[in-house]
């Protein structure tokens, strides 16, 4: 509150100033509500049980607190015919999310280094065209996509899944290295090559060093991205290899069985629940990368 | 698990018949995921297994398999296709016409599947001749449910004629409860209006029109009076019913909120999964009119390579229209076995009044497909259909616009 | 040889991405450009048949309601979300004691999939259930909030949740903005005496521009792709009146075997992609090419 701290001269402006944080605050928090009220008609809903869903308001608070809809989620609701919940289907994303960010944000960053550091007639075409890809809309490559990879022999495996996210996350992922290495000053490639340093020695040694913020910011990007996403993970996978998206979609969506909207809500935040972490983990984080320059162009 | 003994002696000849080969292997993709549906399908792995075979399971939820019918696709282009898929209606035929599809004729003709199901519905499992897909199930799409305590209360008996619908709908409108429980989503909006339409333009004419999509039928004065009833049905519904489950519809049934509910036969596991009994707590009964709308799920085998998987194909398609099969789901999901063999002993009333309505409109020629469920029509025209039935529900549209604009856009479908 | 080398080196390392976003995005954009012009149903077929899909696609009523629709929710999402973001980012730059607790909640709806949050906007926007159902029960029996079933406003439900989800990344963007301005001109600003919201409006906005344009980028790319959010809250409903593009052509391609038909939407779709980022691009790349 450094601001109060003002001379006492100004009396009237302390006042005004008083006030004006209150009202700051309040703003703040009618936001804070705004934001969390989905959050809310989650939580509650996932700690009632059917019985009182059925028969009570949907947004009230729950008259008993029960965390049978939790359990059921992570380790009984059903799948399919396997009703062992989203436990089994968790491993298969952390399997594909993993090493599909780690690839994609160290190629997003040799790309951002050669299209911001090493200019050559073309790269800026190359660059647009790479962004251009970032706006094409997922259904339209499912069919030819499923092709492909059937040719190349990995349909329906966790690799080709990987493979998938890579190619449509190169889009932006360069776009975030590329905006932060251009703040770079270019005179430090200079310099480094007088000395002899190579195109790698000089990525290895000067650039990655300095990348720690905006890697963070890439690794959250994507794999909220890769996390999240439904449509890839349920036309490229195959029974063994479905991701959690797709089993939390079976828990919630089917037809016409009884809907358990306790598990339902429950199931949807286990599901988040790593993106959840890596937002509150991360955060802090996140704002220091976009400051260090990732969104200056 | 319990079986009959003609089951069990069928099963174990087939596998002697059939170990020799290659052990039975399946990758099963299927949209029955939830508590009731899935414990009926898992009554299929258990006697999959029973018989030496190998289940994979590969289910995908959505839109009424919509979202596992672009998995399928995704897969069938891939070149990677699921050993046995819940396909059903036209989308059987369209497949077929791929080339994709196995030919499952020698096990249909080796369990006499001609004698034990009704002819229209073997036609839907019939590619060009040759047996493509094998029935599970028959769901009754025409029934109107009610609660039993609001019409009693309001002296009202379950209506038989469209006019008698209306006028117990209005008099439970001024006593202040909701007539009609809907759920304003495009699918429940069509399936209402099947109802509907099948009630009064009667079956031929249903046919005439959603089955051979007849222009002259589509335009025809008994069209517009179609379109003038869901008018009125629109008026029967509460203010909220935008978007809501069909389950919460059916709640408010339940708890006395509304008096009706025009849904297929699955809404009964709803009621009976609160505790209500049929007859006593809610009502069932076939909407005003005549003939029997039904949507009847089954499983169809995709071209795959090696003995294992095609072994596991005979075995499924063998076990799915099996007796005991038939038995077990059909009393999990609600819906009525697709054989006429089957003893009815432990089916409740509902069944009971479906399965003798099925094989009634079976002999008189009034057993139709459902196209609000995707049997009558290709997808592309139900579809159609379907954007002018749902844009009519939600505005204003007069009926002879819904009626023109019925016309064109099926013309625009082909 | 080794100068040829390093020489060609950044060259061959940009070559395998490049290669690949030549086939996998502009070879299927040409893939979906050759199979609008068949008469695909079930799976893709490859005779060429003319132009009678876009021929269907502009007879069709629906087609014109999700373009629409697409223009007025893009419009308003890109513009509300901006503005929201831009306030909220304003806000927490007056040295909130809370910021971190604050900003994550601002920040956390961007990490959940909208295929359940989308059951909970349901019942939230619904009138019988959620605000207006609440409002009422304190006494207020006139408030009415019915845009969710009201076909005409219905999509406007469908920018609130949109909002919700991304307003939060917009914000941390600028924030991020305001907080790389240079402290020095600030203070000097302060010194002179001028007010706090001239500060803002005439130094540290104008010099935000290609955090704008950042965010229009990522806005913009989120509307046009805007599907699960439309699915999971309406359903495209009331009757198809809240449908998009994107799920029309999910609808043609997916649940209806009218591949042909969701190709040719697909072509108009990347049109207006086109129309919409192409300038951006070129000012944006011109810019840098000093």
């Amino acid at each position: 509150m450094t601001e109060l701290a003002h001379p006492p001269a100004q009396k009237s402006g302390a006042f005004g100033k008083v006030v004006l944080r209150w009202v700051l605050y309040i703003l703040l928090c009618l936001f804070a509500l705004y934001y969390l009220m989905p959050l809310f008609v989650m939580v509650t809903t996932s700690l009632k049980s059917l019985e009182e869903i059925r028969t009570g308001s949907l947004v009230a608070l729950p008259r008993e607190v029960t965390f049978d809809a939790w359990k059921t989620a992570w380790s009984g609701a059903c799948t399919g015919i396997q009703c062992e919940g989203l436990r089994p289907y968790f491993w298969n994303s952390v399997l594909l999310a993993v090493p599909a960010v780690a690839i994609s944000t160290f190629i997003g960053a040799l790309n951002g280094y050669v299209v911001a550091q090493w200019r050559f007639a073309g790269a800026n075409i190359i660059f647009s065209l790479m962004l251009f890809g970032c706006f094409i809309p997922f259904q339209v490559v499912l069919l030819p996509m499923a092709r492909l990879l059937g040719l190349m022999g990995i349909a329906g495996t966790i690799p080709g899944l990987i493979f998938v996210h890579v190619i449509y996350g190169i889009g932006f992922t360069t776009l975030f290295f590329r905006n932060y290495y251009v703040s770079i000053p270019s005179e430090l490639t200079k310099a480094a090559k007088v000395d002899g340093a190579g195109f790698f020695r000089i990525f290895w040694s000067i650039f990655l060093p300095l990348s720690l913020p905006i890697i963070v910011v890439t690794v959250i990007w994507q794999f909220t991205q890769i996390w999240n996403d439904f449509l890839f993970g349920v036309s490229f996978s195959q029974a063994g290899t479905q991701p959690v998206t797709v089993a939390l979609n079976n828990i919630v969506n089917s037809t016409t069985g009884v809907k358990e909207y306790n598990v339902d809500m429950a199931a949807a935040i286990i599901a988040a629940a790593p993106t959840l972490l890596v937002y509150i983990v991360a955060g802090k984080y996140f704002i220091r990368g976009l400051t260090a320059g990732s969104v200056k162009g | 698990m319990k079986r009959t003994a003609f089951a069990a002696v069928s099963a174990l000849a087939f596998m002697a018949s059939n170990v020799a080969v290659a052990e039975p292997q399946a990758e099963v993709l299927h949209w029955w995921t939830s508590g009731g549906e899935a414990k009926s399908v898992a009554v299929l792995q258990e006697e999959f297994a029973a018989n030496g075979g190998t289940w994979t399971d590969m289910p995908v939820a959505g839109g009424g398999g919509d979202a596992a019918m672009t998995a399928l696709r995704a897969r069938v282009l891939s070149g990677n296709a699921p050993t046995a898929v819940q396909l059903k209606g036209p989308a059987i035929q369209e497949w077929y016409e791929e080339g994709v599809l196995a030919d499952i004729s020698s096990v249909a003709e080796a369990n006499g599947w001609a004698d034990v199901l009704p002819e229209s519905i073997a036609n839907h499992m019939k590619c060009e001749g040759t047996w493509c897909a094998a029935p599970v199930n028959v769901h009754r799409i025409d029934w109107i449910w009610a609660n039993a305590d609001v019409l009693e209360a309001n002296g009202i008996t379950m209506p038989t004629s469209w006019d008698e619908f209306n006028a117990a709908a209005e008099k439970l409108q001024a006593a202040g409860v909701i007539p009609l429980a809907h759920g304003g989503q495009a699918w429940q909006d069509a399936t209402v209006f099947e109802a509907v339409a099948l009630g009064i333009l009667g079956p031929d004419g249903f046919k005439k029109a959603f089955v051979d999509l007849d222009p002259e039928t589509l335009t025809s004065d008994g069209m517009v009076a179609v379109f003038d009833q869901m008018r009125k049905m629109r008026g029967y519904v509460d203010d909220n019913f935008s978007g809501r489950d069909w389950n919460l519809a059916t709640a408010m049934v339940m708890n006395g909120e509304a008096a009706f509910q025009i849904m297929g036969d699955w809404a009964k596991g709803e009621f009976l999964a609160a505790g209500k009994k049929p007859g006593e707590d809610f009502l069932c009964q076939s909407t005003p009119g005549d003939g029997f709308l039904y949507n009847v799920d089954s499983f169809a085998m995709f071209n795959v390579d090696g003995d294992d998987k095609k072994a596991g194909q005979d075995l499924l398609a063998e076990l799915i229209v099996g007796q005991n099969f038939q038995k077990v789901f059909n009393l999990n999901k609600g819906s009525i076995p697709a054989r006429v063999d089957v003893a009815l002993d432990e089916f409740d009333s509902c069944a009971h009044t479906s399965s003798e309505d099925m094989n009634a409109s079976s002999a008189n020629g009034s057993l139709l497909p459902s196209y609000a469920h995707g049997m009558a029509l290709r997808g592309a025209q139900a579809g159609a259909i379907t954007d002018v039935v749902t844009a009519h529900f939600n505005s204003d549209m007069s009926s002879a616009d819904a009626v023109q604009m019925l016309a064109d856009a099926v013309a625009n479908s082909m | 040889m080794t100068k040829w080398l390093e020489t060609h080196l950044p060259k061959m390392v940009l070559a395998p991405s490049f290669i690949a976003v030549l086939v996998f995005v502009y070879g299927f954009i040409a893939w979906t450009a050759w199979v609008s012009l068949t008469r695909s149903r079930l799976l893709p077929k490859y005779e060429i048949d003319g132009f009678i899909q876009y021929d269907r696609l502009f007879a069709s009523p629906r087609w014109d309601t999700a373009m629409n629709n697409l223009f007025i929710f893009g419009a308003l999402f890109i513009i509300i979300a901006m503005v929201m973001g831009l306030l909220l980012a304003i806000l927490l730059d007056q040295k909130i004691r809370t910021e971190g607790v604050i900003r994550t909640i601002y920040l956390y709806p961007m990490a959940l999939s909208m295929i359940v949050t989308g059951t909970a906007w349901k019942w939230i926007l619904n009138p019988g259930l959620g605000i207006e159902a609440t409002v009422k029960s304190w006494g207020f029996e006139s408030f009415t909030f019915d845009w969710l079933v009201n076909p005409d406003f219905a999509i406007y439900t469908v920018v609130i949740a949109a909002v919700w989800q991304s307003s939060g990344f917009v914000m941390a963007l600028f924030l991020a903005g305001l907080r790389s301005v240079d402290d020095e001109i600030i203070k000097a600003a302060q010194v002179d005496g001028i007010p706090t919201w001239r500060i803002y409006s005439a130094i540290i906005i104008p010099s935000m521009g290609p955090i704008f344009m950042s965010a229009f980028i990522v806005l913009a790319h989120l509307a046009i792709k805007s599907f699960d959010l439309v699915i999971a809250l309406t359903g495209g409903g009331p009757g198809y009146a809240t449908d998009l593009p994107a799920t029309y052509m999910y609808a043609m391609a997916f649940s209806r075997g009218d591949i042909g038909q969701a190709a040719s939407s697909a072509m108009i779709m990347m049109l207006v992609v086109f129309a919409i980022v192409v300038p951006y691009l070129y000012s944006e790349l011109r810019a840098k090419n000093d």
